[in-house]
C-alpha cells in the first residue's frame, strides 16, 4: 500500500442483542429453527398487527451503552425506516433514527503496537429483517423463498467514528467491540452465524490531507479475516484509481469471498430514501436515571479491567493478558486454573500455545473443550512436583484435550509416572557404569559427550519416565566418586 | 314494535326479563336484513349461519351484557375466520387468523357478530363511494350516501339492520356518517380503546368507536370496548369509568362553547340554525354557553391531510403481494410483483394518498410537510386546551352539509375533503368527541358535534343523553325511501 495515502475506516456493526424473545413480540429468537417456525402475525407485518417494545431489548442496550462509555438518552424514540424489500414484511424497519439510546462513547484498541481511543458515535436498537433463500445460487434460482425466523430479532447497530486506520487497527477494533459484547453478556458474537456482523466505510486521502476522502460501504463482512482482507483491497483500489486520476464514487460494495476482491452494488444516486418518520405505533421511551445506573452497578469485570488484572496481579505480558482476555471463556478458565495452581504464566503459555493450537485444529470454541481448569491446575502440579516431565506433559495434554480424562488416571494408564526414587535410579546407574568402563574413562579424560551417554542410557533403560534432574545429580555423584 | 326497532338498553331489560331469548332477537335483525339490505346495501360480508349459531349459545348459557344482541363490523377490524376486506381488492379474500382486540371484549360479553360493513377503501374517503365492491345509501334518501369512512356502520344502524356497530375516526369516519345518518357516533379519546387488529389508516390519528341509536346505547358498549390493551402500546392505562352513570346528571351549570370558526362560510344555513337552536336549548336548561375562539381552525385539514397520508403511505406499504392480499401472479419479478399488486389491488383515492403521504415524507420536503403539519397539529391541541381551561365542552355541527347525493363529490377530492373541516381538529388534538342528531334540514338528519376534554367521554355522554332526552331526538326511523 503506497505510504503517500492514509486510509480512513469507520465500522457500523450489527450486534444481535441476546433475548428470549423477538423486539417486538413473544416468539423466539433460537438461532437454526426450520423456517418460519418462529412466526407470528405481528413479525410477519400482517394488518392490524402492533408492535410491542421489548424491555430487556432496552436494557441490553444501556449495558451495552455503559460498557462502551456512551451517553444513554433520557428520551429516546423508534422511527420507520421505510423500503420494499421481500424480507421485509412491514416495508419499514422499526429503527432510531435522530435520537438513538446510546451517544458519544469510544473503546480503547491495541493495534499496531499502540494504545489507541476510538471513538463511537453511537448505538441504536432496531429490528432485523428476515432471510430469503435461494435455490442454488441468486442468478440461476427460479424463485425466492423468505425466512421470516429472524424477521424482529432485536439489534443493536454500533457505529464508530471514522478513527480507524489500517486493517490492523479495524480488526483490533472489532476484536475489542465482541469482547465487550460477550463479556457483558449482551450479545453471544457469532460472526458465521450472523449474529455479529460489520459493514465498513473505506476511504484514503493523501497523508496529512483533513478533509475525508470519498468512501465506500462495504458489506458481506462475515470475519475478522475479510474485513482485514476487504479493507486491504478496497484501499490498494481506491489508491490506484486516484493514482491513475480517476474520481472516486461514494457507493456500496459487497466483499467477494471467493476473488478476494470488492464489487460495486449501487452507487449514492441509487440509493434509496427511507422517508425515517416518527413511528406512531411506539410512543418515546423515557429511561429513568435510577434505571441507567441499576444496568451499571450490574456490569461485571470489561476485558481491559481484566487485562490490567491479569498483568499487575500475575506479571503477565500486556500481550498475554490481551489474548486472556478476548473472551470472557477464556478468562474464567485462566482465573479458575491459575486459582488452583498459583503458576499464571504456566496457565497463560499452556492456553496460548498447546490448547489454543488443538482448539484451533479442531474448530472448537474454549467453551467446548472437554477438559476442567481444575485439570489443567493438576497436570501443573503434576510437572512442578516431578511426577511428569514437561515433555511427558505434552502427550498428557493431547490424551486430556480428546477425552477430558484426569491427568493422573493418563499417567497410570500409560504408565507414564516420572521415576524419583533414588535408590531404584541408584541401581540402574551402577548397572549401567559397570557395563561401560571405556565410556567412563571418556568421561574423567574429559569428554563432554560421555556424561550425556549416560543420560540417554537411564533415560532409555527407564522409558524416559527417569526424573532428569535426579539422575544428572547422581551420576555426576557416582563418576565423580569413581575418579576420587 | 319489532324487536329490531329497539335499542340495545331496551333489548337487555327485555331479556333481563325473560320475556324474548337471543334467538328471537337475532331472527327479528336477520329478517330485517333481508327486507332492506337490497336497498341501503350496508354489508360487505353478512354470516347468518354464525349469527344463529351463535344466538343458540346465548340461549344456552348466561352470558355477558350482550348475551344474543347482534351488532356489525367495519370491515376493517380483524375478525378470525371471517374475511376483513378493508373494502379493498387487496384484500378480498384475506381472512385473518386473529380477532381484534375489541372484538374479543364484544364476544366475550356475548355480542353475536352479523357481518361486516362497508366502508371507504382502507378507511379513506367521506362518502363510501370509495369502497372497491358497492357503494352504501343512506336510509335517509336513498340517493344520497351515508357519509364516511364507517358509512356502512352508521346506515346499518340507522335502518334497523343492526342495534349497534363499532366504526372508526381518523378524520370524523364516526361522526360524519353519524351525522349523514341521524345516529349517535361516538369517537372515544385517543388511546382510549385499542387499535389491536384494527386494520390501520393513520395511526396517530385513528380511534375506534361505537354506532349506536342512542346515547344510552353508547355509554353501555363504551362499558365493554374501552381500556387498556397491553398489545397496543398506544392505549393508555387508565381506569375507565361505568359511562352509564353519567348520563342522568343533567347539564345544569355546564359551561359550553361554541367556535365562532365552526358556524362560519361554508357551512350550510339550515344547518347552522338547526345547531344554534341547540344551543338555544343547553343554555335554557341551565347551561352557560358562550362563544370562543379556536384559531388554528383553518389550518386543521391541510396538516391533516399531510399527517394522516404520510402515515398511511407506511401504513399501507406492507400490502405488497408477498405474503397475503392480492398477488399479481404475472409478475415477472420482486419489483413487478410489488407495483403490480399495488397497482392493481388498490383503488384511485388510496394511491392519490399514498403518493401525497409518501411526497410529504421524502428527503427534501419532510421539514416543509410534514415536521410543519405536526407543529400546526401542536398548535391545534393549543387551542383547545385554551378553550378546556374555561369550558366543559365545546359544541358545533359536524358536517357542513346534510348527506350529499351519490356521484356528486366523486371526482372532486378537495371538495369531499372538505366535508370533514369540522371534525379533524378533533382528531388532530387526540380529543373525543359524539355526533347526535339535533334535527333535520330539508329532511335530513343533522348532527351535533360535542367535544370534551381528553378522557372525559363521560362528560360528552352527560350533556348529549341530556339532548336526547330533552328533545326527544332518539331512536328516529328513516323512510327508507327517496327523498
Amino acid at each position: 500500500m503506497s505510504s503517500d495515502y492514509e486510509v480512513v475506516v469507520g465500522l457500523e456493526v450489527h450486534a444481535e442483542l441476546k433475548t428470549e424473545s423477538k423486539i417486538f413480540c413473544g416468539c423466539s429468537t433460537a438461532f437454526g429453527a426450520e423456517p418460519n417456525t418462529q412466526v407470528c402475525p405481528i413479525c410477519a407485518g400482517f394488518p392490524g398487527m402492533l408492535p410491542v417494545l421489548n424491555r430487556q431489548v432496552v436494557e441490553l442496550a444501556i449495558r451495552t451503552g455503559l460498557a462502551l462509555n456512551c451517553e444513554i438518552a433520557d428520551y429516546c424514540k423508534f422511527d420507520r425506516k421505510n423500503y420494499f424489500y421481500p424480507d421485509l414484511p412491514k416495508a419499514y424497519q422499526n429503527s432510531q433514527y435522530d435520537l438513538p439510546i446510546c451517544k458519544q462513547g469510544y473503546l480503547e484498541i491495541d493495534a499496531d503496537g499502540h494504545r489507541k481511543k476510538v471513538r463511537i458515535n453511537r448505538a441504536h436498537m432496531e429490528e432485523d429483517a428476515g432471510k430469503l433463500v435461494h435455490q442454488g445460487s441468486i442468478t440461476t434460482s427460479a424463485y425466492t423463498l423468505v425466512d421470516l425466523n429472524r424477521s424482529g430479532v432485536p439489534l443493536l447497530e454500533i457505529v464508530s467514528e471514522p478513527d480507524l486506520r489500517s486493517p490492523g487497527e479495524a480488526r483490533a477494533y472489532m476484536e475489542k467491540l465482541r469482547a465487550i459484547l460477550l463479556f457483558t453478556g449482551v450479545s453471544d458474537g457469532k460472526m458465521e452465524e450472523g449474529s455479529l456482523r460489520c459493514d465498513a466505510n473505506v476511504s484514503v486521502r493523501p497523508r496529512g490531507e483533513k478533509a475525508l476522502g470519498t468512501r465506500a460501504e462495504i458489506k458481506n463482512l462475515n470475519s475478522f479475516r475479510a474485513l482485514e482482507k476487504a479493507i486491504e483491497y478496497e484501499a490498494g483500489r481506491q489508491i490506484a484509481a486516484l493514482e491513475d486520476g480517476e474520481k472516486l464514487v461514494q457507493e456500496t460494495r459487497t466483499w467477494d469471498e471467493e476473488k478476494q476482491v470488492t464489487r460495486s452494488m449501487r452507487s449514492k444516486e441509487e440509493a434509496n430514501d427511507y422517508r425515517y418518520f416518527p413511528d406512531p405505533d411506539l410512543p418515546p421511551l423515557r429511561i429513568s436515571r435510577e434505571w441507567v445506573e441499576e444496568v451499571r452497578a450490574s456490569l461485571p469485570e470489561m476485558p481491559d479491567q481484566a487485562q490490567q488484572r491479569l498483568v499487575s496481579d500475575y506479571g503477565l505480558p500486556e500481550y498475554d493478558a490481551g489474548l486472556l482476555t478476548l473472551t470472557p471463556d477464556h478468562l474464567n478458565f485462566f482465573d479458575q486454573a491459575v486459582a488452583l495452581c498459583q503458576d499464571a504464566k504456566a496457565v497463560s503459555n499452556w492456553m496460548m500455545g498447546d490448547m489454543t493450537r488443538l482448539l484451533n485444529q479442531n474448530n472448537m470454541e474454549i467453551s467446548a473443550c472437554r477438559f476442567t481448569p481444575a485439570q489443567l491446575a493438576r497436570m501443573l502440579q503434576l510437572i512442578a512436583a516431578g511426577t511428569i516431565s514437561g515433555k511427558m506433559a505434552k502427550s498428557i495434554f493431547e490424551e486430556m484435550f480428546d477425552s477430558g480424562e484426569d491427568p493422573e488416571r493418563i499417567i497410570k494408564e500409560k504408565g507414564m509416572a516420572q521415576i524419583s526414587n533414588e535408590d531404584e535410579l541408584g541401581k540402574i546407574i551402577e548397572e549401567i557404569i559397570q557395563a561401560h568402563p571405556g565410556v567412563v574413562q571418556d568421561y574423567h579424560s574429559g569428554k563432554e559427550k560421555a556424561f550425556g551417554f549416560f543420560v540417554g542410557q537411564v533415560m532409555k533403560a527407564t522409558r524416559g519416565q527417569a526424573n532428569p534432574a535426579i539422575v544428572n545429580r547422581l551420576l555426576k555423584e557416582r563418576l565423580n566418586r569413581e575418579g576420587a | 314494535m319489532e324487536l329490531y326497532e329497539l335499542t340495545v338498553h331496551q333489548l337487555v331489560n327485555l331479556l333481563d326479563k325473560g320475556e324474548i331469548n337471543p334467538r328471537e332477537i337475532v331472527d327479528s335483525f336477520l329478517n330485517r336484513i333481508q327486507a332492506v339490505e337490497s336497498k341501503v346495501k350496508a354489508f360487505l360480508t353478512l354470516d347468518e349461519d354464525r349469527a344463529r349459531e351463535e344466538a343458540n349459545q346465548a340461549c344456552r348459557q348466561a352470558g355477558g351484557l350482550l348475551r344474543g344482541i347482534p351488532y356489525g363490523l367495519k370491515d376493517l377490524f380483524c375478525t378470525r375466520g371471517m374475511r376483513t376486506t378493508c373494502a379493498s381488492r387487496m384484500l378480498e379474500d384475506f381472512v385473518p387468523p386473529y380477532d381484534a382486540t375489541v372484538v374479543n371484549r364484544l364476544s366475550q360479553a356475548g355480542g353475536v357478530l352479523v357481518g361486516k360493513l362497508n366502508m371507504d377503501e382502507f378507511a379513506m374517503g367521506s362518502s363510501t363511494e370509495h369502497s372497491a365492491f358497492f357503494a352504501t345509501h343512506n336510509p335517509w334518501d336513498l340517493q344520497r350516501v351515508p357519509g364516511g369512512s364507517s358509512g356502512g356502520s352508521a346506515a346499518a344502524v340507522a335502518a334497523g339492520e343492526v342495534p349497534f356497530s363499532l366504526g372508526s375516526d381518523t378524520g370524523g369516519s364516526i361522526r360524519q356518517p353519524a351525522s349523514f345518518c341521524g345516529v349517535v357516533g361516538l369517537r372515544p379519546t385517543y388511546g382510549r380503546v385499542s387499535r389491536w387488529g384494527v386494520v390501520a389508516f393513520a395511526s396517530s390519528l385513528d380511534q375506534v368507536g361505537v354506532l349506536s341509536k342512542d346515547v344510552r346505547d353508547s355509554a353501555l358498549v363504551m362499558n365493554l370496548i374501552a381500556g387498556y390493551d397491553p398489545l397496543d402500546s398506544t392505549s393508555v392505562n387508565l381506569e375507565v369509568p361505568d359511562y352509564t352513570v353519567f348520563l342522568d346528571k343533567g347539564i345544569k351549570g355546564m359551561k359550553i362553547a361554541y367556535p365562532r370558526e365552526h358556524f362560519g362560510p361554508g357551512i350550510q344555513e339550515d344547518v347552522k340554525e338547526t345547531v344554534s337552536e341547540a344551543l338555544k336549548w343547553f343554555e335554557e336548561n341551565g347551561a352557560v354557553v358562550e362563544e370562543v375562539s379556536l384559531p388554528h381552525s383553518e389550518y386543521a385539514l391541510p396538516a391533516y391531510y399531510l399527517v394522516a397520508t404520510a402515515e398511511a403511505s407506511t401504513n399501507l406499504a406492507r400490502f405488497d403481494g408477498v405474503r397475503f392480499g392480492l398477488r399479481d401472479e404475472g409478475a415477472e419479478n420482486i419489483i413487478e410483483l410489488f407495483s403490480q399488486s399495488r397497482a392493481n389491488g388498490f383503488g384511485a383515492e388510496v394511491k392519490r394518498r399514498i403518493m401525497l403521504g409518501t411526497y410529504a415524507l421524502s428527503s427534501g420536503y419532510y421539514d416543509a410537510y410534514y415536521l410543519k403539519a405536526l407543529k400546526v397539529r401542536r398548535l391545534i391541541w393549543e387551542d383547545f386546551q385554551k378553550v378546556f381551561g374555561d369550558y366543559d365542552l365545546i359544541v358545533s355541527p359536524t358536517t357542513p352539509t346534510t348527506a350529499f347525493k351519490l356521484g356528486e363529490k366523486l371526482g372532486d377530492p378537495l371538495t369531499e375533503y372538505m366535508t370533514d373541516i369540522l371534525t379533524v381538529p378533533v382528531n388532530m388534538a387526540g380529543l373525543p368527541g359524539i355526533s347526535i342528531p339535533c334535527g333535520f334540514a330539508g329532511g335530513l338528519p343533522v348532527g351535533m358535534q360535542i367535544i370534551g376534554k381528553a378522557f372525559a367521554e363521560g362528560t360528552i355522554l352527560q350533556a348529549a343523553h341530556a339532548f336526547e332526552q330533552g328533545k326527544g331526538l332518539r331512536n328516529q326511523k328513516p323512510p327508507l325511501g327517496v327523498n
